[in-house]
């Protein structure tokens, strides 16, 4: 028997599911209204690039959090990566006790700099798996760690024209950071990656594991799933996010800076937390991510044509994280009232 | 032992050593084929760690394990599994954060090529549900049903594997109804025809003699000995389990209860349910000074509510509270503690203990109050707070600073029981004290029941074990549905009354 209360429940929940989308759309109208070229191919585009940035890093982000980790390194991997890239290709792998300078092609040297991505997760993820540091600290280490890197790799210099040379066949880094048929070509990695995680986390044993490891780790081990194991692959999609990020960001660029990316991984998990992903680990999902990484896009972007300080921009974007903590418990806490509804229900 | 046909599984002088303790000693194991084969023991006797053994959750130190004749090790679960051998953990190894048909399919999924076939899973975890007559919604997620419908997820993942051939089955019973446990026998019974060995841990004795084939007992990690179920009588289990001839005996009280006053009396309490309906349908009951009370009744009848309501946990209740002569409006727990009430909850691990404390501060953590000088903590007077009550309920601890999960079961109890005691209650609420523990423990449970009341303790037991009530309880009320449905004092307390009590409150058929 339904009681207008249950009905008014339902409906509280339907919204509250939707929160994300609700705050999307409602910042989107409200910052059109208020700056007339929001809605511009120009703004749009720009906005749209920086979503990808996010949105890709919150992709990993999201497959750590839900096993109940962190990751604060991203940001520095992306800075550590942009600057090996863009020395790869303006200054090659210079071997002193050959004598030779190796320059490689723009395709292998993605793929190193994703390899290398993927192992610094990788050693993240053993850090806390063997050596049992906390998620935070392992992680808050590295950060620091591949920041120091990607200094050292330029003495501080920022590598500027990256082109490569016509001569040695590298050539084309810049597509990565240009416009395929009207749209920025972070946007379609952002989206291939975006749909291969849905793919992982929801078609996929390995999702299970996943969510499994993160709602409950006693039990997951028990029933045969390695946990370590699976901790360690969700770091490794981490750093291979961010290595996307840095190679991306440094194409737009057509510059490498030491410093990219920093304060990048608070963008992440605010875009993964938006979109409904429980730091307590075992929630998530990628759409959500996807819709919280507009959000947070949007946001910034607004906020900047808005001619909104820097500061304020912080003051702002810490109170929306909060406050998408805040309204994610209601959520759940409402989610328990109607389960236990139900329960009565049918006793 | 028996001989080597019926035998599927042989374990042979197995020794298991942890830091400080050697938890099996030299046991030898026979698991009979398409038998139940009951496994008994006190706390601490083994059971669980040689199923561990079995189950390859851990290895042994020393000794050998034969299938079918052949040697085998299992280095982990999975080799385990792989060998046909399942068991269902009494501590629910549960995802509550994922869909039935998840929980049930974990590490079993069926898949199209590399892809997850939810459709397979959904209606594979119908199938199997309704088999075991409990048609829970697949989607709906573990963390969102009741302890008794978790016990049944646990049990159907257990039942889908197709090359099962030994089920370890661990205190399954624990969390179900009557009902639901008739349902589970069935079960097992039609594994057993399907050529599946069942051991069966247990410390409901009645339940072994109806279910059990064959009992082997183990006491302080040695075998002690082993017979069909039919040879057998209750007492023989009991004896060899704890070495001495125990039943439960009435204890005599030394308070004229017809005199004493009484110190808590529930006028018409009535627990709205969400949804239509009532939790606790106009309830009216009265505590003596010095009483203890037994509440008996199915579970969904509405006992650990009443509790709830008591203790400040459900402000929605309507109804009168006469405390000590005056109306009292219940509020909080914290208003509640203070008001001298004091709860040992039902499920210990998630609401009696904090399993990441030692032993000290989960003893302590309710009275912390009486501790504080200024705004620091005494640790001296905590500590000597802890240790008298430690020796007042004789619980086994070689140091206090030590984890909780150090201790046995009936132990953890013991602790709870006593965090309890700290507060300095008046009225102390007992919900299943018993539950999960061995014999031996639960005697002393209920000793230091005994004891408190003769003090003056005034306290309301609930249980869903006959015997136990009956031997413990000065009245008993009995709750069906919602209702109270009876109220026996002396020579009216029998069993057949207290059961007939409990089904009558409910419409057709049997809820829960």
């Amino acid at each position: 028997m339904k009681t207008k209360k249950t009905n008014s429940n339902q409906l509280l929940m339907t919204i509250l599911k939707g929160r994300t989308f609700i705050v999307l759309v409602i910042l989107v109208v409200f910052f059109s209204v208020v700056k007339d070229n929001f809605l511009d191919p120009t703004t749009l585009t720009m906005i749209a690039k920086h979503v990808a940035l996010y949105g890709i890093l919150a992709l990993g982000m999201t497959f750590v959090i839900i096993t109940g980790g962190i990751d604060l390194s991203v940001g520095s991997v992306v800075g550590l990566i942009g600057m090996l890239a863009g020395g790869l290709i303006q200054y090659g792998l210079t071997l002193k006790f050959a004598g030779v300078t190796l320059y490689f092609s723009v395709p292998v040297i993605v793929l190193f700099m994703l390899a290398a991505g993927a192992l610094i997760g990788a050693v993240n993820g053993l850090i806390i798996t063997k050596l049992n540091v906390a998620p935070f600290i392992a992680t808050l280490g590295t950060m620091y760690i591949c920041r120091g890197f990607a200094n050292l790799r330029s003495g501080g210099a920022t590598f500027s024209d990256i082109a490569g040379y016509e001569g040695l066949g590298n050539t084309g880094f810049k597509t990565l950071g240009s416009n395929i048929a009207g749209i920025p070509a972070g946007v379609y990695v952002f989206a291939v990656l975006a749909v291969i995680s849905v793919v992982l986390l929801k078609k996929m044993p390995f999702g299970w594991y996943v969510l499994g490891v993160g709602g409950n780790e006693k039990s997951a081990r028990l029933s045969g799933i390695k946990a370590d194991q699976i901790k360690i692959l969700v770091y490794i999609i981490s750093g291979f996010c961010a290595a996307w990020v840095g190679m991306i960001n440094t194409a737009q660029l057509s510059a490498a800076h030491p410093a990219s990316g920093d304060g990048w991984e608070m963008n992440a998990i605010a875009a993964t937390v938006l979109g409904g992903t429980s730091m307590a680990g075992g929630s998530g999902t990628i759409l959500g991510t996807v819709v919280g990484a507009f959000v947070i896009g949007v946001i910034n972007d607004g906020m900047t044509m808005c001619g909104v300080s820097e500061f304020w921009q912080k003051v702002i974007r810490g109170l929306v994280i909060i406050l998408a903590v805040v309204i994610d418990q209601t959520q759940r806490n409402l989610q328990a009232k109607m389960a236990l509804q139900a329960r009565n229900e049918n006793k | 032992m028996s001989d080597k046909a019926n035998v599927v599984l042989h374990c042979e002088k197995i020794d298991k050593i942890y830091p400080g303790t050697k938890a099996l000693d030299g046991v030898s194991f026979d698991l009979l084929r398409g038998k139940v084969n009951v496994l008994i023991g006190e706390n601490g006797a083994g059971k669980s760690t040689l199923m561990k053994m079995i189950a390859g959750i851990e290895q042994p130190s020393a000794g050998k394990m034969y299938m079918d004749g052949e040697e085998i090790y299992f280095k982990d679960t999975t080799a385990a599994r792989a060998k046909g051998i399942g068991i269902i953990h009494q501590e629910l190894s549960l995802f509550p954060n994922l869909t039935v048909y998840q929980n049930i399919f974990m590490r079993h999924e069926h898949k199209k090529g590399l892809f997850l076939n939810d459709k397979e899973h959904i209606a594979g975890a119908e199938k199997i549900l309704k088999r075991l007559e409990h048609e829970i919604p697949p989607d709906t997620l573990v963390g969102d049903l009741r302890v008794g419908q978790q016990q049944m997820v646990e049990i159907a993942r257990n039942l889908i594997q197709d090359d099962l051939r030994v089920l370890i089955m661990d205190e399954p019973t624990s969390s179900l109804s009557a009902a639901e446990v008739k349902v589970l026998f069935k079960i097992m019974r039609e594994l057993l025809a399907e050529d599946i060995s069942i051991v069966y841990i247990s410390h409901r004795l009645e339940e072994i003699m109806e279910i059990g084939d064959h009992v082997t007992i183990l006491r302080d990690g040695k075998y002690v000995a082993d017979a069909d179920v039919k040879d057998i009588e209750l007492s023989w289990i009991v004896e060899n389990m704890v070495g001495k001839n125990t039943q439960y005996h009435r204890f005599e009280r030394s308070i004229d209860l017809d005199k004493a006053e009484k110190i808590l009396e529930v006028k018409n309490l009535s627990l709205p349910k969400k949804g239509g309906g009532y939790l606790l349908d106009n309830v009216s009951m009265y505590l003596k000074k010095g009483e203890v009370l037994g509440i008996y009744g199915l579970l969904g009848a509405g006992r650990s509510e009443l509790f709830e309501c008591l203790m400040g946990m459900r402000p929605e209740h309507t109804g009168e509270v006469v405390y000590n002569g005056e109306n009292l409006k219940i509020k909080s727990v914290s208003d509640q503690i203070k008001n001298g009430f004091a709860i040992v909850p039902e499920d210990r691990q998630r609401q009696g203990l904090i399993q990441t404390l030692d032993i000290c501060k989960n003893t302590s953590i309710a009275s912390m109050r009486n501790y504080v000088k200024g705004i620091f903590l005494n640790n001296k007077e905590e500590e000597n707070a802890v240790d008298e009550q430690i020796k007042d309920i004789h619980i086994k601890v070689a140091d206090k600073k030590l984890p909780i999960l150090s201790l046995s079961g009936g132990n953890q109890q013991k602790v709870v029981i006593g965090k309890g005691i700290l507060t300095h209650p008046t009225v102390l609420l007992l919900d299943e004290p018993s539950r999960g523990i061995d014999i031996g423990a639960k005697t002393e449970v209920f000793e230091i029941i005994h004891d408190y009341a003769e003090r003056g303790l005034s306290i309301i037991v609930i249980s869903s074990e006959l015997k136990e009530i009956m031997a413990i309880a000065d009245r008993i009320y009995v709750l069906s549905n919602g209702k109270c449905t009876g109220e026996l004092s002396g020579d009216e307390i029998n069993e057949d009354t207290l059961v007939r009590a409990s089904y009558a409150g409910l419409g057709t058929g049997v809820s829960a």
